[in-house]
C-alpha cells in the first residue's frame, strides 16, 4: 500500500491491519513517535491523519492510505522547531520525554483549533495523554506560551 | 557543607579510597588504581585525562557513568565537570561510557547500610567506610539511590578541575609561558600574550604529562554552571522527537523480537504449541525460554502477534496465587521469629501504653515501576564478543550475567547505555536483556531488538513491596506522647539482591527506612521492622522502602496529633531534633500560611519525611466538592544542601509528588488466579494532567551535604494528602489507594 508520511511517499507491503505506528516504527523508521500501552490509552503514539489526532498505535495502516500522515518529524526538527516544541524547549518539560511526541502532537492539534484556550480546555484537551514524570505543570505552561506566540505570528 | 578546598589525584582515582583506608579490607588488592576503561579504545590522536573525560580532536566528551532515566542525570553530571574543566554545555558531546569498575557508586553502598545517610555517628561513618571498599570490590555502575549528585559532586568537579591544570601544563610545555598566568575559557587556554590553544590541540600533549598531584576546587562564589538554570542537554531533541531511545535502536540487517512469559513473575510453562505462531507472516524463529516463549520476526508488530498465537499452559505460580493469601502471610509476619530489627527503642513505649492507646492497622499495595517505554534490548552476537544496547541502570550486572550465561569473558561482553524512556526502579533489573541474549543466539551474527509489549512489562515489573503497619500509640497532656510502628514486609533486598546473588545480610534497613530514622524526639518512640517470607519479587521502586513507610510514620503521627488535639505542623516542629528538617517543616508552614481558616469542606494536610539524606515537607490541599475530592494545591521544600541546577531541582520536586500523589490515589497491583489484574495502563492510571494540582516548590540550602532529589519528594506526598482528606471530610485513609474509599475528580 502507498503511505503519505510528511510528505514523502512510501510504498510498503504490510498486512491492512498492521496499526500505522509499527509501519512507521519497523517499516519506515521514523521512531518519534513512541510504543506505549498499545492499546491506544496513553497517547505516546499520537500523529496526525489528515490532520486530525490519531492514536496510531489501534489505527490500521490501511484506513491513513491516500491521507496525509504527519509525525512529530513532519512539524519541525532542531533546527527549525514549530512553535508549540520551541515552548516545549523553553519551559523544558521534558524529563524522560518519552511521552513528549504525542503531548506535542496532541498539543499543536488542539492550538489549532484553539487559539486561545482556559486552563480548563487546555485539561480537557490533554488530559487523555499520560506522563509518567509528572510533567504536567511543565506541559500546561507550556501551551499557553505557545499560544502566546502562535498568536503573535 | 563541607567544602573540598583541595583535592588530591590519588583520592579522585580510587574515589573515597583515602577514607577507607586503614580498614580491614585491606587485603583486598584496593590500593592500587582501578583499570581505566576508556584508555583501551581510544585510537590514535586520542588522549584519556580521567574516566569522566575524553578530548580528541573533534572535541570534549564527557562521561557521565550515571544513566539517564529522564532525572536529568547527563546533564547534572557534565554541569559538574564542565564547571571545572571550563568548557560549555553547548560545545560538548556526553556519554554515558562503557561499563566499568571505576565508576563505583560510593553513596549507594551507603544506602544499603542499616544506617541512614543522615546518620552521622562514628559507628555509621565507619561502617561507610568498609561498605566504601567492598562496593568498589563488586565494582557496581548502579545509577539509583538518588545518588547521581551525592556521589559525583565533588569527584566529578576534581576530574574537571585536573584535566584543565593538566591541560595548562601542556599548554607551558608547548608554549614556553608560564601556566600560572595562564587563564581556561570555553575550551581553549589563554595564554598570557592572549593566544588561545584549543584543549583538542593540547590533548596529545596532555596524554603525556604527569597529573598535577594536587587541585583547587573554586569556591562556590566563583561558579559559572553550578545553581543557576541550565538548558538540559537533552531538552531540544526530546521535544523534537528526535531523541534515541534504546526502543528506537535500527540497524542493517536487524530482526524484531518480543517474549511471551508466565504472567506469574518467575513461573515456568507447563507446555507450549507453537505450530499456529509458526506459520505466521514474518516469523523467523519461535524460542523456548525460561518461564515461556520468544518469537524473532521482522517486525515488532508481527512478533507480538504471534507470541498471542502461541499457545501456552502455564505452571503454578511461585508465589500465592490469590492476593488475600499475601496479606495473611504479613499478618502472620508480626510475630517474634519474624523479628529483623528495631532501629529506634526510645522512653518505654510497653509502660507507657494504657486503655487509652489507639491501635491500628495500615496497608500499603505492590505497585509496578511501568515507565512509559517499555523495556527492549538490541543484541547481536559476534565472533567472540556481544554487544548490548538498552536503557539500564546496571550496566556491570549485565556484563556479568551475560558473561555467566555464555562462557565469554565479562570483557567480551559490550553494553551500550542508551537513554531511558523512564525507570522508577525499573531498569535496575536485567532478566530481559538475558532473553533477548538467548533469542540473538539464535540468528548469531544478526542484530535482534527484543521489545515487551505493555502487557509483558507490566506482568514481569518487579514490584513495589508490600507492606503493613500495625500501630500504637498515646496522648498526653496535648503532645505526642508514645508512638509504636511495627512494619511487616518481605525483604526487598533479599528478592532484588538475590537475583544477582548477592547477600546483604539477614538485617533488611529497608524494612524500617523512612520510618525508623527520622528525627523526631518522642518520648517513648520506638519502630520495629518484621521480615515476611518471600512473595511475588520485588525490586527498589522510586523511594523503596520510604515509599510505604512514611505513609504508615506520617499518618500515624497525624492522627496521634490530633488525638492530642494539637497542631499537625506546630506538634510536628516541637517533636523534630534537627534543624535542617525543621527548616522544610517551617518553610511549608509559611508558603501554605498554615493555620489561617478553610472554608467547610476544604483541608490541609502536612507531612515530613527525610529519605536518601534529604529532608521534605510537603502541605497538601483539597477540597470535598461533592462529587469527589479535588487535589487543589502542594506546597513542596526541600533541602539538598547545593541545587546543581535550579530547573531541574523543580521538575523532580514536581515529578516527585505527582509520582506520589497518583500511585497513592488509585494505583495498585493484586493477583488473581496467579495472575497480575492490572495488565495495562487503564488499570494502573496514576494521575492524570487534569488532576494535577498547582505544585509550588522552594529550595533550601542549609543541609550539612550535597543530597539527591530523584526520589525524596515521593515519600511525603500520600500521608500528606491523607491528612488534608482527613482535615476536610474526618475520613481517615488507612490504606494506599485511596480510591478505594475516595473519588478524586
Amino acid at each position: 500500500m502507498q503511505l503519505n508520511v510528511n510528505g514523502t511517499a512510501y510504498e510498503v507491503d504490510v498486512e491492512p491491519d498492521m496499526p500505522l505506528l509499527w509501519v512507521l516504527r519497523d517499516e519506515l523508521g521514523i521512531t518519534g513517535p513512541k510504543y506505549g500501552c498499545g492499546v491506544a490509552f496513553c497517547g505516546a503514539c499520537t500523529v496526525w491523519v489528515d490532520g486530525m489526532v490519531v492514536r496510531s498505535c489501534s489505527y490500521p495502516a490501511s484506513a491513513a492510505e491516500g491521507a496525509q500522515v504527519t509525525t512529530i518529524e513532519g512539524i519541525g526538527n532542531p533546527d527549525a522547531l514549530h512553535a508549540v516544541q520551541a515552548a516545549w524547549v523553553e519551559e523544558q518539560v521534558a524529563q524522560c520525554g518519552y511521552c513528549q511526541s504525542g503531548q506535542i502532537m496532541t498539543a499543536a492539534a488542539f492550538l489549532q483549533e484553539n487559539s486561545n484556550p482556559s486552563d480548563a480546555e487546555i485539561d480537557d484537551a490533554m488530559s487523555a495523554n499520560l506522563c509518567r514524570c509528572g510533567t504536567y505543570p511543565k506541559i500546561r505552561a507550556a501551551i499557553k506560551r505557545a499560544a502566546t506566540s502562535l498568536q503573535g505570528e | 557543607m563541607g567544602i573540598v578546598s583541595k583535592i588530591t589525584r590519588r583520592t579522585l582515582l580510587v574515589g573515597s579510597m583515602a577514607v577507607a583506608g586503614g580498614v580491614a579490607f585491606g587485603i583486598y588488592a584496593y590500593k592500587s588504581p582501578q583499570d581505566n576503561p576508556l584508555l583501551d579504545d581510544l585510537t590514535e590522536g586520542e588522549a584519556a585525562l580521567t574516566p569522566y573525560i575524553v578530548i580528541t580532536a573533534a572535541g570534549v566528551t564527557l562521561i557521565t557513568p550515571r544513566a539517564d532515566k529522564g532525572q536529568g542525570a547527563y546533564s547534572v553530571q557534565a554541569a559538574l565537570i564542565a564547571e571545572e574543566l571550563d568548557v560549555d554545555l553547548d560545545q560538548v558531546s556526553v556519554d554515558p561510557g562503557p561499563p566499568s569498575a571505576v565508576y563505583y557508586n560510593t553513596a549507594l553502598a551507603n544506602e544499603a547500610l542499616p544506617f541512614s545517610p543522615a546518620d552521622q555517628s562514628n559507628v555509621a561513618n565507619a561502617a561507610r567506610a568498609v561498605a566504601d571498599a567492598a562496593m568498589k570490590f563488586i565494582g557496581m555502575q548502579i545509577t539509583g539511590g538518588s545518588t547521581t549528585v551525592a556521589d559525583g559532586f565533588t569527584k566529578l568537579r576534581a576530574a574537571g578541575a585536573i584535566a584543565r591544570e593538566t591541560l595548562k601544563a601542556a599548554a607551558a610545555q608547548e608554549s614556553g609561558h608560564d601556566a600560572s598566568q595562564m587563564r581556561t575559557e570555553r575550551g581553549e587556554v589563554i595564554l598570557p600574550n592572549g593566544e588561545r590553544i584549543s584543549y583538542a590541540r593540547l590533548a596529545p600533549t596532555a596524554a603525556k604529562m604527569r597529573l598535577p598531584e594536587n587541585v583547587g576546587l573554586r569556591d562556590p562564589s566563583s561558579w559559572r554552571l553550578i545553581g543557576k538554570p541550565m538548558q538540559r542537554v537533552d531538552i531540544v531533541a526530546k521535544s523534537t522527537g528526535t531523541q534515541t531511545y534504546g526502543i528506537d535502536l535500527r540497524f542493517d540487517d536487524m530482526l524484531h523480537a518480543t517474549v511471551r512469559r508466565n504472567p506469574a513473575n518467575g513461573g515456568g510453562m507447563a507446555s507450549y504449541d507453537a505450530s499456529a505462531a509458526e506459520g505466521m507472516r514474518g516469523v523467523e524463529k519461535i524460542v523456548e525460554l525460561p518461564g515461556g516463549v520468544g518469537v524473532i520476526a521482522d517486525n515488532t508488530w508481527r512478533a507480538f502477534q504471534a507470541a498471542n498465537a502461541v499457545e501456552i499452559e502455564w505452571a503454578d505460580p511461585p508465589f500465592p496465587a490469590e492476593m488475600d493469601a499475601h496479606w495473611a502471610t504479613l499478618s502472620r509476619s508480626f510475630a517474634a521469629e519474624n523479628l529483623n530489627s528495631r532501629p529506634l527503642d526510645a522512653g518505654n513505649v510497653e509502660a507507657v501504653l494504657s486503655d487509652e492507646t489507639i491501635e491500628l492497622e495500615y496497608r500499603a499495595p505492590y505497585l509496578a515501576h511501568a515507565p512509559l517505554e517499555p523495556v527492549s534490548a538490541v543484541v547481536q552476537v559476534g565472533d567472540g564478543r556481544i554487544d548490548i544496547w538498552t536503557g539500564t541502570q546496571v550496566p556491570r550486572f549485565i556484563q556479568a550475567n551475560i558473561a555467566e550465561l555464555t562462557g565469554l569473558k565479562p570483557d567480551d561482553i559490550h553494553v551500550h547505555v542508551q537513554m531511558m524512556g523512564g525507570s522508577f526502579g525499573h531498569r535496575l533489573e536485567d532478566d530481559y536483556v538475558l532473553h533477548a541474549v538467548r533469542l540473538a543466539m539464535e540468528v548469531s551474527g544478526r542484530p535482534v531488538k527484543m521489545t515487551y509489549s505493555r502487557e509483558e512489562d507490566m506482568a514481569h515489573d518487579y514490584l513495589r513491596q508490600i507492606a503493613m503497619a500495625r500501630v500504637r500509640g498515646t496522648a498526653r497532656n496535648g503532645q505526642v506522647h508514645a508512638f509504636d510502628l511495627s512494619i511487616a514486609m518481605p525483604s526487598v533486598s533479599e528478592s532484588q539482591m538475590g537475583r544477582q546473588g548477592l547477600s546483604l545480610g539477614e538485617t533488611d534497613p529497608i524494612i524500617v527506612t523512612g520510618a525508623g530514622d527520622q528525627p523526631y524526639s518522642i518520648p517513648n518512640y520506638r519502630v520495629t521492622g518484621y521480615k515476611a517470607p518471600q512473595l511475588a519479587p520485588l525490586s527498589s521502586w522510586r523511594s523503596v522502602g520510604a515509599s510505604t513507610n512514611a505513609f504508615f510514620h506520617e499518618s500515624f503521627l497525624d492522627e496521634l496529633i490530633h488525638a492530642a488535639g494539637a497542631d499537625p505542623l506546630e506538634e510536628r516542629l516541637r517533636l523534630l531534633n534537627d534543624a535542617t528538617a525543621r527548616g522544610v517543616l517551617e518553610a511549608v508552614g509559611d508558603m501554605s500560611n498554615w493555620g489561617t481558616p478553610m472554608e467547610r469542606g476544604r483541608g490541609r494536610g502536612v507531612a515530613f519525611s527525610r529519605s536518601f539524606g534529604t529532608p521534605v515537607a510537603e502541605v497538601v490541599e483539597v477540597t470535598d466538592t461533592g462529587n469527589g475530592i479535588r487535589i487543589d494545591k502542594v506546597y513542596v521544600a526541600a533541602d539538598v544542601g547545593r541545587v546543581v541546577d535550579p530547573v531541574n531541582f523543580d521538575n523532580m520536586m514536581k515529578g516527585g509528588v505527582i509520582f506520589g500523589l497518583g500511585h497513592a490515589m488509585n494505583c495498585e497491583i493484586t493477583f488473581a488466579n496467579g495472575r497480575i489484574e492490572q495488565e495495562n495502563f487503564y488499570a494502573f492510571e496514576g494521575m492524570k494532567l487534569y488532576q494535577c494540582p498547582d505544585i509550588e516548590v522552594r529550595a533550601l540550602e542549609s543541609g550539612p551535604a550535597v543530597t539527591g532529589i530523584g526520589e525524596p519528594p515521593v515519600p511525603p506526598a500520600a500521608p500528606a494528602l491523607a491528612n488534608a482528606i482527613y482535615a476536610a471530610t474526618r475520613q481517615r485513609l488507612r490504606e494506599m489507594p485511596f480510591s478505594k474509599f475516595v473519588t478524586f475528580v
